[in-house]
C-alpha cells in the first residue's frame, strides 16, 4: 500500500510542478503583454505611459533572466504570495480566494457525496428492476448531457424566478452579517438549496448510469454466475456485485472531479454564489491577471488533494492494494 | 465480403432504436445550423427591436435587453457550436489515437514517457488550464478555442486506445505484419486501427460532446469567442444583463436546451452504437 501511495504521490507532485510551470509560461508565452494591456487601458499620454511602464516591468521583475524570474516564482508561491488583486487592489490575492474556500466546500463536498452515494443506489437498483431502468436510464442521460449552468439557470428560473420559493443570488441575505446563528444559518440553507440541487442532480446522472452498467456487468462475471449455480441468494449476489462495481466508480470520481469543478464555478456564476467560480468571473471581467492565476493554481492544488484523498480511500476500499497485489 | 459485413452493420444500425433517436436529433440541428442563419433577419448583435420583448411573429425568440434578436444569435450560436465540437472533438480523437497508438505499439521507454505525460494531463482540469490560456488571448476566434479544447481533451482517449493497441499488437496478424517488414506507421494505421475503427468511431462521438460542454462552460464564464456569437455567450450575456432577475425565460432557455439535446443526443447515439458494434449487447 506504501508503493502504491508513494507512486501516486510522485505522479501528483510532477503534475502540480507542471502546472505551476504552465502557470508561470502562460503569460510570457501568449501575444501581447498583460503589462501593455494595463497601461493602455489607463489612457495615459504618451510618455507618462512609458514611465509607467518601465516602471511595471521592473516591479514584476520582468527584467530580470527567465530563469531568475521562474525561480523567484516558485519562491514567491512557496510563501503563499500569489500577487496582489488589481480587481480588489491592494488585497493579496491569497486572502481573496481564502474568503471564498467555505463557499465552494460548501457546496461542493455535499453535493459531490450525496450524488455520488444516491446515484450509485439508484443505478444499482435500476439494474434490477425493469420499470425503474425504463425511467431513470432515458432521465439520467438526459441530466448528465446538461451543461450545469443550463440546469441552474432553469431551477433558478422556475423555483426561484417564477415561484419565487428560493433566492436567486448570494450566499446570504444582503441585510444579515455572517455570525453564528440560527437566522444566519438558516438564510445559509435557503440560499444553498438551489446551487445544491443543481450540481446534485446533474453529478446524479453520471453516477446512476455507470452503476447500472457496472453492477449489469459485473452480474454477467464468472464469479456471479458460480453463487448461482451453487444456490446463493439474489441478494448475496447483488451484494457481491455492488462490492465490485463500487471500485470504478471511485475511479470514475477521480476523473469526473476536473468535470464537476467546471460545472461548480458555472453554477457558482449563475447564483452569483461568492466562491471561487465568481472570482474567476470577476477576474475575467475585471482582466485582473493575479487573481485568475491564483484561482488556477488553487483549483488544481484542489483537485490534486482530492485525488490523493481518493487514492487513499480506494486502497483502503480494496484489499488487493492493501496488501500490494495489484501493479497499479 | 465487405459489402456483406456492411451491409449487416446498416441492418443492425437502422434497427437500433437508441441510434435511430440520436442520430435524428443530431441530423435536426446540424440542419438547423445550417440553414437557420439564412432565415435570421438581423445581425446577431445589432441592436435590432424593443429590449425584453417576448417571442412575437417579428422577433421569434424575444428580444434581449439591448433589443437583440434572440433568434439570429441562437441560429449563428448553433452553428459556431456544432463547428467546435467537430473540430475541437476532432482534434481531441486524432491526438488520442496517435499518442494511444505510439505508446501501445512502441511500449517500452516511450510508452513510459508518453503515459507519464497522459497521466499528468488527465488529472489537470481541462477547465482550468483553458481559463488560464483563453484569459491571455486578446483576440479569441471559434477556430482557436477549439484547436485549445482539442489539445487539452485527448487524455482519456489516450489511455483507452493504449489499452486496446496493447491487446492487438500480440496477434497473429500483427506478427505476420511486421516479419513481412511493414513499417511500424503503416502496421498501426493499417493493421491495428481499422481493428478498433468501431471503438475510435465511438471515442469521436464523446469527444465531440465533451468539446461542446467544455466550450460552454468556457463561453459562459466569459472566456468564449470575442468575436462572433455561440450559445454559451448566449447564456453568459443572459446572466450578465439580468435576465434571470426580469425573467426573460426565452433569452434564458433555448441556447441551454440545445445544448443539452445535442450532447444527450451524442451520448443515446454512443450506447446504440456499442450495442450495434457489440454483438453480445444486441437485444434481439
Amino acid at each position: 500500500m506504501g508503493r502504491y501511495l508513494g507512486r501516486k504521490l510522485a505522479i501528483y507532485l510532477l503534475t502540480f510542478f507542471f502546472a505551476v510551470t504552465i502557470d508561470w509560461l502562460i503569460p510570457r508565452l501568449m501575444p501581447g503583454n498583460p503589462v501593455d494591456t494595463m497601461v493602455a487601458r489607463m489612457a495615459l499620454r504618451a510618455d507618462v505611459a512609458e514611465v509607467l511602464r518601465s516602471y511595471y516591468i521592473r516591479a514584476f521583475q520582468l527584467d530580470l533572466p527567465l530563469w531568475q524570474q521562474y525561480l523567484n516564482f516558485w519562491i514567491a508561491l512557496s510563501r503563499g504570495d500569489l500577487g496582489i488583486s488589481t480587481w480588489l487592489f491592494p488585497q493579496p490575492v491569497i486572502a481573496i480566494i481564502y474568503r471564498a474556500v467555505p463557499y465552494d466546500l460548501l457546496l461542493l463536498l455535499p453535493a459531490i457525496l450525496l450524488s455520488w452515494i444516491a446515484g450509485n443506489q439508484a443505478g444499482a437498483m435500476a439494474a434490477r428492476v425493469r420499470w425503474l431502468d425504463n425511467t431513470l436510464l432515458p432521465l439520467s442521460y438526459i441530466l448528465t448531457a446538461t451543461p450545469y449552468m443550463w440546469l441552474a439557470l432553469l431551477l433558478a428560473w422556475a423555483l426561484g424566478h417564477v415561484a419565487g420559493l428560493f433566492p436567486i443570488a448570494g450566499a446570504y441575505s444582503f441585510n444579515i452579517r455572517p455570525h453564528l446563528s440560527w437566522l444566519f444559518i438558516r438564510d445559509l440553507l435557503w440560499h444553498w438549496f438551489l446551487p445544491f440541487t443543481s450540481l446534485f442532480l446533474v453529478m446524479f446522472g453520471g453516477w446512476a448510469i455507470g452503476m447500472r452498467n457496472m453492477i449489469i456487468y459485473e452480474l454477467e462475471a464468472d464469479y456471479s454466475r458460480y453463487l448461482e449455480a451453487l444456490g446463493a441468494p439474489q441478494r448475496l449476489i447483488r451484494k457481491y456485485a455492488f462490492r465490485n462495481a463500487m471500485l470504478p466508480q471511485i475511479t470514475g470520481l477521480a476523473l469526473q472531479l476536473g468535470a464537476i469543478v467546471a460545472g461548480t464555478l458555472a453554477t457558482e456564476i449563475v447564483f452569483a454564489y461568492p466562491g471561487t467560480g465568481y472570482l474567476i468571473l470577476q477576474a475575467v471581467q475585471n482582466q485582473d491577471y493575479f487573481l485568475l492565476q491564483g484561482c488556477f493554481l488553487f483549483i488544481i492544488t484542489g483537485v490534486l488533494l482530492a485525488n490523493f484523498t481518493i487514492d487513499i480511500i480506494y486502497a483502503l476500499v480494496d484489499p488487493r492494494t492493501r496488501l500490494g497485489m495489484t501493479g497499479e | 465480403m465487405r459489402a456483406k459485413i456492411r451491409h449487416e452493420f446498416l441492418y443492425f444500425a437502422l434497427r437500433n432504436a437508441k441510434l435511430r433517436i440520436g442520430l435524428s436529433i443530431l441530423l435536426l440541428f446540424a440542419a438547423a445550423a445550417l440553414v437557420g442563419p439564412m432565415f435570421a433577419r438581423y445581425d446577431p448583435n445589432a441592436y435590432v427591436g424593443p429590449p425584453a420583448h417576448p417571442p412575437s411573429p417579428e422577433y421569434w425568440f424575444g428580444t434581449t435587453t439591448f433589443g437583440q434578436d434572440v433568434y439570429s444569435q441562437f441560429a449563428h450560436g448553433l452553428r459556431s457550436t456544432l463547428v467546435v465540437g467537430l473540430i475541437g472533438g476532432g482534434i481531441g480523437t486524432m491526438l488520442g489515437v496517435l499518442i494511444g497508438l505510439v505508446a501501445g505499439y512502441r511500449g517500452g521507454l516511450l510508452d513510459e514517457i508518453l503515459n507519464m505525460f497522459t497521466n499528468i494531463v488527465l488529472i489537470l482540469p481541462t477547465l482550468a488550464i483553458l481559463i488560464i490560456i483563453a484569459a491571455y488571448l486578446t483576440v479569441r476566434g471559434i477556430l482557436v478555442e477549439s484547436i485549445f479544447i482539442g489539445c487539452t481533451a485527448w487524455p482519456w482517449a489516450a489511455r483507452a486506445i493504449r489499452a486496446q493497441t496493447f491487446s492487438l499488437r500480440v496477434r497473429e496478424f500483427v506478427d505476420l505484419a511486421r516479419m513481412s517488414g511493414r513499417s511500424p506507421l503503416k502496421i498501426m494505421l493499417t493493421e491495428i486501427a481499422p481493428n478498433m475503427m468501431s471503438y475510435l468511431f465511438m471515442t469521436f462521438i464523446l469527444q465531440f460532446g465533451g468539446a461542446i460542454l467544455n466550450a460552454a462552460t468556457l463561453d459562459f464564464i466569459g472566456l468564449g469567442p470575442t468575436q462572433g456569437m455561440s450559445l454559451g455567450l448566449m447564456m453568459n450575456n443572459a446572466v450578465l444583463w439580468a435576465a434571470l432577475q426580469l425573467g426573460m425565460w426565452w433569452w434564458l432557455i433555448p441556447p441551454g436546451a440545445a445544448i443539452t439535446a445535442i450532447v444527450g443526443a451524442l451520448y443515446v447515439m454512443n450506447v446504440g452504437l456499442d450495442e450495434v458494434f457489440n454483438p453480445k449487447l444486441r437485444e434481439l
